[in-house]
């Protein structure tokens, strides 16, 4: 009930193509080797969520993902193109992301914030500009009072909903998110949980979040990878996932979280 | 794999007529220079009602984000056409453009109360400044005390990591400035005493006006700049990053630890600083004065304690002590006074640092006159 069948049907196009990556970190005359021949797998219109134990490299992953650390080894392709060449020119057209810690610019406004990408491109009059990103601002659950505000007179809840309005000024077919409930109160992230779902549906994206919060993967991923070991050891929807049998996985799910977590699961099954 | 730019195509010849919109209308491509400037033209109505009056077909589109679908719903003035052919997603990126479509909240605007009230606050900014500065001294005379009390357990690994990174790191700049700026005044100098024949003066000019007044004031604004801003900037970061309201949780006191062993070991390294940077400006003058003037070294060594007063030299180490304090002071009143976010970080700095230097070139004139009677 998650997402639509359509997008996922076999045939759908790969978003995100991790082939035998190495992610090599040099630290004091000493390799720390992060993931070893990690494969991954997103297409279109999927909500894949990234868990893992603290230091399995998730937040690594994403950050080969947008370009942002280099293979040591392997190939990262995003929408048919090297990672590498994911910054250049038009990048927020082409991926957006949500840092853990939103990253807002503390120079800008608010509405300057949503609206930066755009802005830069420097054709489009700012009267339209400053139209979209007051519709972003509200699409996200703002109120059109907050625009003017500053980031450091934001709460940690807005502050992640004007980096979600940010990341999506430009419509990018791809979000990333890195852990966007963390930080949140219950009530919050399940506004945010319920935003992104909504999201997720009307505009069709793909989206690729890294999270430690159950509630928040069962909520809303229709496929979960599971990093360990350097590599990904499952990669299913939740119940194949969870069936999988690997000590991580059973100490992930299974454990009093988990189980609660879980029941959410049984009255709601996401899968068919 | 790559969609067409956005473009507009007028169907049918007869009136009222109909627009058909093809390609990627989205943000991206929109922007594109030559597609905007094709997309104003097509969408540019004589009367707002004229684009209503129009038949509107988006089926054709490739895409259509939400900056799209705000390009048009401002050419229908905020209205739906009436003869409108769309996709349900479409149709449901417009209506969220339609249902968000609201005026941006103005900003205040200024007035002349508002520039009043401005005023008010910068009056109000200034005494809190100066409240801070004072309860910030008299912090600083009390820890002394405490520090006096109990010498052993004072923050000396503090004191000394700070004399190192301000005193000892700076000896080569400030060698090397204070070589040059001697060698220039001796050189500018023997060419006016050359005139009157008054070469061996040389001496007490350079001597006096090194000792007494340059070699203190070159120190103090190297070290303003070098370490008056780090002071600023370790402390401000400390703030954004929550260290400050950490250690005031475990109760350790702010003005013990970051203040004081700042203070002190500015308060030590100034005096030496500044003895260096002169010795190193009396080089370059002596120097200079043995190849313009030919002022021998031996000369000039045995003619400068007759010169030059060593009271001279006592009152430099006693104003660069209080320079010192000061860049210090300075430093962590700004470090401290910074908000948790970049912007108030950037301008605590440069404010510490135009501070400082103000402060130390005002200080010495006051020394100047106070002093007018001491070695001269």
């Amino acid at each position: 009930m998650n997402a639509s069948t359509a997008a996922r049907a076999p045939g759908a196009p790969a978003v995100v193509e991790i082939d035998k990556l190495w992610s090599v970190f040099h630290t004091a005359g000493r390799d720390a080797v992060v993931h070893q021949d990690l494969n991954l797998r997103i297409v279109a219109g999927e909500f894949m969520s990234i868990v893992g134990g603290s230091g399995s490299g998730k937040t690594v992953l994403l950050r080969q993902m947008l370009g942002l650390e280099a293979p040591a080894r392997g190939r990262v392709t995003v929408l048919g193109k090297p990672a590498a060449q994911l910054g250049a020119d038009g990048a927020a057209s082409r991926v957006g992301m949500l840092f853990q810690h939103g990253a807002l610019y503390s120079a800008f406004t608010v509405l300057e914030n949503i609206a930066f990408a755009l802005r830069e491109l420097g054709t489009l009059p700012q009267k339209l500009v400053r139209e979209v990103a007051m519709v972003k601002l509200q699409m996200v659950g703002l109120e059109p009072a907050q625009a003017h505000k500053m980031p450091a007179d934001l709460s940690g809840g807005m502050v992640k909903r004007v980096a979600l309005a940010r990341a999506l000024m430009m419509d990018p077919p791809l979000l990333l998110l890195d852990e966007p409930t963390s930080g949140l109160d219950p009530d919050s992230a399940d506004g945010f949980v319920a935003l992104l779902r909504s999201l997720h549906q009307e505009l069709g994206l793909t989206v690729v979040m890294v999270t430690h919060d159950l509630d928040t993967l069962f909520e809303l991923s229709t496929r979960i990878a599971v990093v360990a070991e350097k590599h990904i050891i499952a990669c299913g929807t939740p119940l194949q996932v969870m069936a999988h049998d690997h000590p991580f996985i059973h100490d992930f799910f299974l454990g009093a979280r988990g189980q609660r977590a879980a029941a959410v699961l049984r009255q709601a099954p996401l899968t068919e | 794999m790559n969609p067409d730019a956005p473009c507009i195509e007028r169907m049918g010849a007869t009136a009222p007529g109909g627009l058909r919109l093809l390609g990627d209308w989205s943000a991206a491509r929109l922007a594109e220079p030559a597609a905007w400037a094709q997309i104003q033209a097509g969408l540019a109505f004589a009367a707002p009602g004229d684009a209503l009056a129009l038949s509107w077909d988006l089926r054709g589109l490739q895409r259509l984000d939400h900056t799209g679908a705000q390009v048009l719903w401002n050419a229908w003035g905020h209205q739906w056409p009436p003869q409108l052919l769309v996709e349900p997603a479409q149709r449901a990126m417009l209506g969220r453009v339609a249902q968000y479509a609201l005026a941006e909240p103005v900003a205040q605007r200024s007035s002349a109360w508002l520039l009043f009230l401005a005023l008010g606050a910068k009056v109000w900014l200034l005494i809190d400044h100066l409240r801070d500065a004072t309860r910030l001294l008299g912090q600083l005379l009390l820890d002394v005390l405490k520090l006096l009390r109990a010498p052993t357990k004072g923050p000396w690994r503090d004191v000394s990591g700070h004399l190192f990174r301000i005193g000892a790191t700076a000896l080569p700049i400030t060698a090397l400035l204070g070589f040059l700026i001697g060698v220039v005044l001796a050189y500018l100098m023997s060419l006016q005493l050359r005139q009157f024949g008054a070469d061996s003066f040389i001496v007490n000019i350079l001597g006096l006006s090194v000792i007494r007044e340059l070699g203190p004031m070159l120190a103090a604004i190297l070290v303003a700049g070098r370490s008056g801003s780090t002071i600023t900037a370790q402390i401000g970061v400390m703030r954004v990053t929550e260290e400050l309201d950490a250690m005031r949780v475990m109760g350790i006191p702010q003005g013990y630890r970051l203040v004081l062993p700042r203070a002190m070991a500015m308060a030590l390294a100034m005096p030496l600083l500044a003895v260096w940077t002169s010795l190193a400006a009396l080089f370059g003058g002596m120097l200079a004065a043995d190849l313009t003037m030919g002022v021998t070294p031996a000369y000039f060594f045995a003619a400068l304690p007759r010169a030059v007063e060593i009271s001279n030299l006592t009152l430099a180490m006693g104003k660069s002590v209080v320079f010192g304090l000061l860049i210090g002071l300075i430093g962590c009143h700004y470090g401290l006074r910074v908000k948790p976010n970049t912007e108030s970080l950037g301008q605590g700095t440069t404010a510490s640092v135009v501070t400082s230097i103000a402060m130390v070139i005002l200080v010495d004139a006051l020394f100047a006159l106070v002093f007018k009677d001491v070695g001269l």
